[in-house]
């Protein structure tokens, strides 16, 4: 069923039949669009990480005598912060 | 079966499930990815009418496809936002809409690059096109609405709102547009090769390709939510020794 | 003096008097968007071309468009003063369902704003050079259609009511949702010239009408909870 290369140089490949610019252009926008949407959440996950480091650094300089790190909250799983 | 519900409101919950799920889900997406691309590259045959741009249809079609199931799943996002008020529902319905933005924009692109040389025209007001740039507004108008709000609450709720409400109009507006353009335009030159009975090399990497791209919307959507977990229980003791710990 | 429990239908007919009073003594509230509406249906004439066969070709459209647009500017006036002199916040503690009340506001609404624009439609429609058998077919769509224009434009305003800015994501909001109701009152116009019968499209808009009414009211009751909040 899917023996038979349709193309044979990879110059008719690169032209596809005169039709380069539009198959192309599209494959072109789903690369970015691929990249861009998987490499955006990896690198702000390391932004909020890095940051929360920050954060914590600066409150332990900034409550010495907390052992406990007073900034811990309850967890929320419900929309207003009640309690499960 | 209840406790099974609630545990799944439960942001932590979900990010370290979703932490062992990826993998699973990313292996298959590149590997279908990949098989579909390059069948629809080198080895689905050249359209009698539309000669070579046919293997833009293996990008179009899922990326059109997947654009409707945006607001149906805000909507239901939203549901239970408003009703069980779990927050990680609202998680799901703030970052599914920008996501649904990107393809539904997309989707628009791919097709009027393909139908630059078919139809000639880079944009015809024909029922499908019209639609979807309909539902493009919408969802732009939900991510406006969302920004607009101060309140992280009201917003969550105002969302809901609007996204039930946008759901219904989606389907309304989608029967009035078609409506309206069978009665405006001519039978369109264009017809979609994939809803004629087609051989295998044609449907199969099709299916692939679909299949592939909900993979990589999940994906996508997972990790996004990952991320909006973080932030929002930045505060928690469990994300402290994350953090801590990386 | 005793105390006396109101209806449900004496709440809604109060605060149904309530904003026609207010209206009757803002009469800018009431002027400027019929204005706006009769500026904007001119101003296509002058854009496109004065051509009368142009002009008959586009009338419809033309008339929709502004009143839609219209509706939109209007949709301002129904919840923010009340918003921000605290009555809306009394509105909700009425011990009646809130539908009742939104419905109350939304009908004095289009009865100031919606009602005048489908009245002077067919003088519009005579400048514009709408064949005169088709004044009847728009007055209908317009009289049946305008009412889910400010069903629709109250779910908008009842989610940006707290907003300081907001004409144009109520816009953004709100003209996709109204895209149905344009296309039915539009086709209507113009099939019926085609020698399509008026009734199908009646029955389209009444059944959009009959469900903006049932549904609207409650999107927006939930909105403004939302927002006062």
């Amino acid at each position: 069923m899917f023996d038979v290369i349709q193309f044979s140089s990879l110059g008719e490949f690169l032209n596809m039949g005169g039709y380069a610019f539009n198959v192309w252009a599209v494959y072109a926008l789903f690369v970015v669009f691929f990249s861009v949407n998987l490499y955006y959440p990896l690198m702000r996950k390391r932004h909020i990480f890095s940051e929360q480091k920050r954060r914590l650094i600066v409150n332990k300089e900034m409550n010495p005598k907390n052992d406990d790190n007073k900034e811990v909250e309850n967890l929320a799983t419900h929309v207003g912060g009640e309690d499960v | 079966m209840w406790l099974w519900f609630s545990k799944l409101g439960s942001p932590k919950w979900f990010y370290e499930l979703s932490g062992k799920w990826l993998p699973w889900l990313v292996g298959p997406m590149a590997f279908l990815l990949v098989v579909g691309i390059v069948l629809a590259l080198l080895f689905v045959p050249p359209d009698y009418q539309q000669g070579n741009t046919i293997r833009i249809m293996y990008i179009h079609v899922p990326f059109a496809s997947i654009s409707l199931a945006f607001f149906p799943l805000m909507a239901l996002a939203g549901t239970i936002t408003l009703v069980w008020r779990m927050k990680l529902a609202d998680i799901v319905a703030k970052t599914a809409a920008p996501l649904g933005a990107w393809f539904t924009a997309l989707a628009l692109a791919s097709g009027s690059i393909w139908g630059s040389d078919i139809w000639g025209t880079w944009w015809i007001w024909d029922g499908r096109l019209t639609s979807m740039l309909l539902q493009l507004f919408l969802l732009i108008g939900v991510i406006s609405l969302r920004s607009a709000l101060e309140d992280a609450e009201a917003a969550a709720k105002a969302c809901a709102v609007l996204s039930i409400v946008g759901c219904i109009n989606v389907v309304v507006i989608k029967y009035s547009v078609d409506w309206w353009n069978t009665l405006h335009q001519p039978s369109s030159p264009f017809s979609v090769s994939n809803e004629a009975p087609n051989p295998p090399e044609v449907w199969v990497p099709l299916v692939i390709m679909i299949f592939a791209v909900y993979l990589f919307f999940a994906v996508s959507l997972i990790l996004s939510i990952r991320n909006e977990i973080l932030v929002s229980e930045r505060r928690s003791e469990w994300v402290q020794q994350l953090v801590q710990g990386s | 003096m005793s105390i006396q429990r109101t209806t449900t239908i004496k709440a809604f007919q109060a605060t149904l008097r309530r904003d026609l009073l207010i209206a009757y003594k803002r009469k800018n509230d009431v002027i400027n968007p019929f204005m706006f509406f009769l500026i904007v249906a001119t101003l296509f004439p002058i854009g496109i071309s004065p051509d009368p066969d142009r002009l008959s070709e586009i009338a419809t459209g033309v008339l929709w468009i502004s009143t839609l647009l219209a509706s939109l500017l209007a949709m301002d006036n129904l919840y923010r003063a009340d918003y921000e002199d605290g009555s809306l916040e009394q509105l909700l503690l009425i011990p009646h369902p809130l539908y009742f009340m939104v419905m109350a506001k939304n009908v004095a609404h289009w009865l100031i704003s919606g009602l005048p624009v489908v009245l002077v439609s067919p003088l519009i429609a005579y400048m514009l050079n709408l064949p005169a058998e088709s004044f009847g077919t728009l007055f209908i769509t317009l009289l049946l259609g305008t009412p889910v224009l400010s069903l629709l434009g109250s779910i908008g305003v009842a989610l940006t009511v707290g907003l300081g800015s907001r004409g144009l994501i109520l816009a953004v909001i709100t003209l996709p949702m109204s895209v149905p109701v344009l296309i039915a009152g539009t086709l209507a116009v113009q099939q019926t010239l085609n020698g399509a019968s008026l009734a199908g499209y009646v029955a389209i808009m009444g059944a959009m009408l009959l469900a903006s009414i049932s549904l609207a009211p409650l999107a927006s009751a939930a909105a403004l909870r939302i927002s006062v909040n």
